[in-house]
């Protein structure tokens, strides 16, 4: 890309072939509606919501079926018209079992979602939009599923002077985001205008890679005469992460162990803007997202607007099935997603991509001792020692590990990709923190 | 179409494995050693080969000897580099069982015994030029003079293991030697191109500086290392050579000379010895251009090249667990 080199960006980090070409140019489709869909209530990281539906209880699509169960947690809402046949402990696509509401679709139903008119937003005082925002079940859609509402519940004390809108989508092969930025910024911009004036920013941005530029073109033209800065970065990963964007776009750091709103700055998803215009608009809540099918095992890549709750079967099958050589099946990115075991799990709130691969992407070299070659050191944006923390924690000594601040790393694994070793560092650091997080609740129940 | 229900393979992200080997890093510093074993050929002729390939078959068979119980790590490549590296740090007409025995010390103690590739202190190739030194001083220190006729094998060569060998006519004074026994100045332009005596290795500075910034421009090392030792021994050097430009040699004969660029670009580099962050990396270059300095102006031997290097080596840990890297978000010092 010309002049890419130009272009701000954080230091460190790692570029894995981006992967984007089968997608990118694919025009948002809709997954058809299928039979069954199931809903776990604990998709987004904070407390689990309350269902507050009964077994055989008739539903329209939009229809609340849970209630947040604190103020970090969200509200769900039935995707589909149809029936509750279930609730009950599913597993999920992490293996898990998790409370999980199973609906079946009404075959005789058109599925249309019924629209409410436009809110009045304007009116509305910054308590009562954030209690909206938790109503419409939204979460950031970039993969972490984090409750957004939290974030624009802005205490008085911290003024927020930058809104900034991640359009990063660093990890490979996800198009999902970038889709909505071409076709739907107009929903974006509108979303973003909505939350900035209500969390009171101060200036806004978009941050947008430069292998999107066309994303770019199409919010630069949706912003104009507005007051929102669309910016382009050098592609690298994990820029998308909101600290490293931070750097990226202000050159600032949030210091370790705080919030970007402790700077003053607020960080949300592009994509989750456009489903937060939805809601405002027309009362359409956190229902479906899009979801990017693709990898080399995948015979038909798309990006697919899936409702929330329907099964990856379903989602594999509209788009071809798998190829007979499928070894793996991610959900999420190839950096950061997690495998999945069972097909039959559900598209969550946060399954920003469905990916299946063979075995010849997947195939990991033989593992070799540390050379101690640095690389590691260089593709750690946070200025981690990987390759210490790896070796304390084979030698499980994890707490040492907390001297060189293992509990910063944010597991993006950017050390892994990059040792020519194979050395499974952030495997190896996960094990670190979970050792480190053992021990301080044992500490504390002592 | 099948979704048949098949077997997934599940495990923790990334799930991008990484496009670099170590066995690719390894081959690609062999392939940038290369040269300078075509050319310690071309000045020594066939007997710089045999001294090479006597060093790496030490070390390849004491590598395969005591990995071989749990799968032999030859596939690395990295024997067969120390193997290589210890041979161009040696005289070309070295009697070449004392080449074998460099090659199996230097795998032998200064590899395996610390736990294999990747936990060795000092530099293996190092290790094994230090006990050749001491145990065979003279004929460590025996330099033929380049240009022979490509295929006169030098007597001293076949030597029998602990026999005397007949001594060969002609040997020559390196740069180093000159500057310090003989107070002569050689030209700068000989020791440039390579038509001096000495190490097979460290002949030719053109060469070796072509073959280091190759290395560097493909990452295979971190630059600051070599370009901290040039630095350093040029100021330093630089300094005595103004105050008394009789006494002391010039600072880039300093550079040009010995073992120093040989030295800088292909052992003091290698990652396992040295620090991994980069302040770490400039004091560690920098310790070795003022320690050679030191060396070669006020020690008893001409040349320090090798023993600034392990000194430094063992520096090291203490070097890199001082100087952390800052972590994002967090001052200097936390």
């Amino acid at each position: 890309m010309k002049g890419a080199l130009d272009l701000p960006t954080f230091p460190n980090g790692v570029h894995p072939g981006e992967n984007k070409e089968r997608t990118e140019r694919l025009p948002l489709e809709r997954m058809p509606f299928v039979s069954r869909y199931s809903i776990p209530v604990g998709q987004h990281i904070g407390a689990p919501a309350k269902p507050v539906v009964e077994k055989g209880q008739h539903l329209r699509r939009g229809d609340v079926i849970a209630e947040p169960g604190g103020f970090v947690s969200i509200a769900y809402h039935s995707p589909v018209t149809g029936t509750v046949e279930e609730i009950g402990q599913r597993r999920g696509p992490n293996g898990q079992f998790a409370l999980t509401i199973d609906i079946t679709a009404d075959p005789y139903s058109a599925q249309r979602f019924v629209a409410g008119s436009a809110m009045d937003v304007d009116s509305m005082t910054q308590q009562e939009f954030v209690a909206r925002v938790q109503q419409s079940g939204m979460v950031g859609l970039g993969g972490a599923a984090f409750p957004s509402h939290v974030k624009y519940a802005v205490p008085e004390d911290k003024p927020v002077e930058h809104f900034v809108l991640n359009g990063c989508e660093c990890e490979p092969y996800l198009t999902c985001d970038h889709r909505v930025m071409v076709e739907h910024a107009d929903a974006v911009v509108r979303g973003t205008a909505i939350v900035a004036e209500k969390i009171g920013a101060k200036a806004t941005h978009i941050g947008v890679e430069a292998n999107k530029m066309d994303a770019v073109d199409a919010l630069r033209s949706a912003a104009a005469g507005g007051a929102i800065g669309v910016q382009a970065l050098t592609v690298k990963y994990p820029q998308g992460a909101e600290k490293m964007l931070i750097k990226a776009m202000f050159g600032l750091e949030v210091p370790a162990g705080k919030l970007p709103l402790d700077i003053g700055m607020i960080v949300n998803n592009t994509g989750t803007m456009a489903s937060i215009a939805d809601y405002f608009d027309r009362g359409l809540p956190l229902i479906e997202r899009v979801v990017t099918v693709s990898g080399p095992a995948i015979r038909r890549p798309a990006n697919l607007i899936t409702p929330i709750g329907t099964p990856i079967r379903a989602v594999l099958e509209h788009c071809g099935g798998l190829h007979e050589d499928t070894r793996e099946v991610v959900m999420g990115g190839p950096m950061m997603g997690v495998t999945i075991a069972d097909i039959d799990a559900p598209v969550l709130k946060g399954t920003s991509g469905i990916l299946a691969f063979t075995e010849n992407e997947t195939a990991w070299p033989k593992e070799y001792t540390c050379i101690r070659c640095a690389r590691c050191l260089e593709a750690c944006s946070l200025f981690l020692n990987p390759s210490r923390l790896g070796k304390l924690s084979r030698a499980a000594r994890h707490g040492e590990a907390l001297d060189y601040h293992v509990m910063d790393c944010m597991e993006c694994g950017a050390c892994s990709y990059a040792c020519p070793s194979a050395i499974p560092l952030v495997h190896l650091i996960r094990i670190s923190k979970q050792a480190n997080r053992e021990q301080a609740a044992r500490g504390k129940g002592a | 179409m099948s979704l048949r229900d098949r077997r997934l393979l599940l495990h923790t992200s990334p799930h991008l494995p990484p496009q670099l080997t170590t066995p690719k890093l390894m081959l690609e510093v062999f392939l940038a050693v290369a040269p300078v074993v075509v050319a310690s050929a071309w000045f020594f002729g066939i007997g710089a080969l045999l001294v090479i390939g006597a060093a790496t078959l030490g070390a390849v068979g004491t590598e395969w000897y005591f990995t071989r119980p749990r799968g032999s790590t030859l596939g690395d490549w990295s024997a067969v580099l120390t193997g290589v590296l210890i041979g161009l740090t040696l005289p070309s007409g070295l009697p070449l069982w004392m080449a074998f025995v460099g090659g199996v010390v230097a795998i032998g103690l200064g590899k395996i015994v610390w736990g294999g590739m990747g936990h060795n202190l000092f530099n293996p190739a190092l290790v094994g030029r230090a006990f050749l030194q001491a145990a065979f001083p003279i004929q460590l220190t025996t330099w033929a003079p380049p240009g022979e006729s490509f295929f006169s094998i030098r007597s001293e060569l076949l030597a029998l293991p602990l026999m005397h060998a007949p001594v060969d006519g002609a040997t020559a004074a390196t740069p180093l030697a000159m500057m310090k026994f003989e107070n002569a100045t050689p030209e700068v332009m000989d020791v440039f191109l390579g038509s001096t005596a000495g190490s097979l290795g460290e002949t030719s500075a053109l060469l070796l500086i072509l073959c280091g910034s190759w290395m560097a421009f493909r990452r295979l090392y971190d630059w600051r290392i070599p370009v901290a030792i040039f630095v350093s021994t040029f100021l330093f050097s630089g300094l005595f050579y103004l105050i008394a430009p009789a006494d002391y040699p010039a600072p880039w004969l300093m550079l040009l000379s010995g073992g120093l660029l040989f030295g800088a670009f292909f052992m003091a580099t290698d990652p396992v010895g040295s620090p991994l962050a980069p302040k770490g990396a400039w004091v560690f270059g920098i310790g070795i251009g003022v320690l050679v300095v030191l060396i070669r102006l006020w020690g008893g031997l001409p040349e320090g090249m090798m023993y600034a290097i392990l000194l430094m080596n063992a520096a090291a840990p203490l070097i890199e667990r001082s100087l952390q890297p800052r972590v994002f978000g967090r001052s200097a010092k936390a």
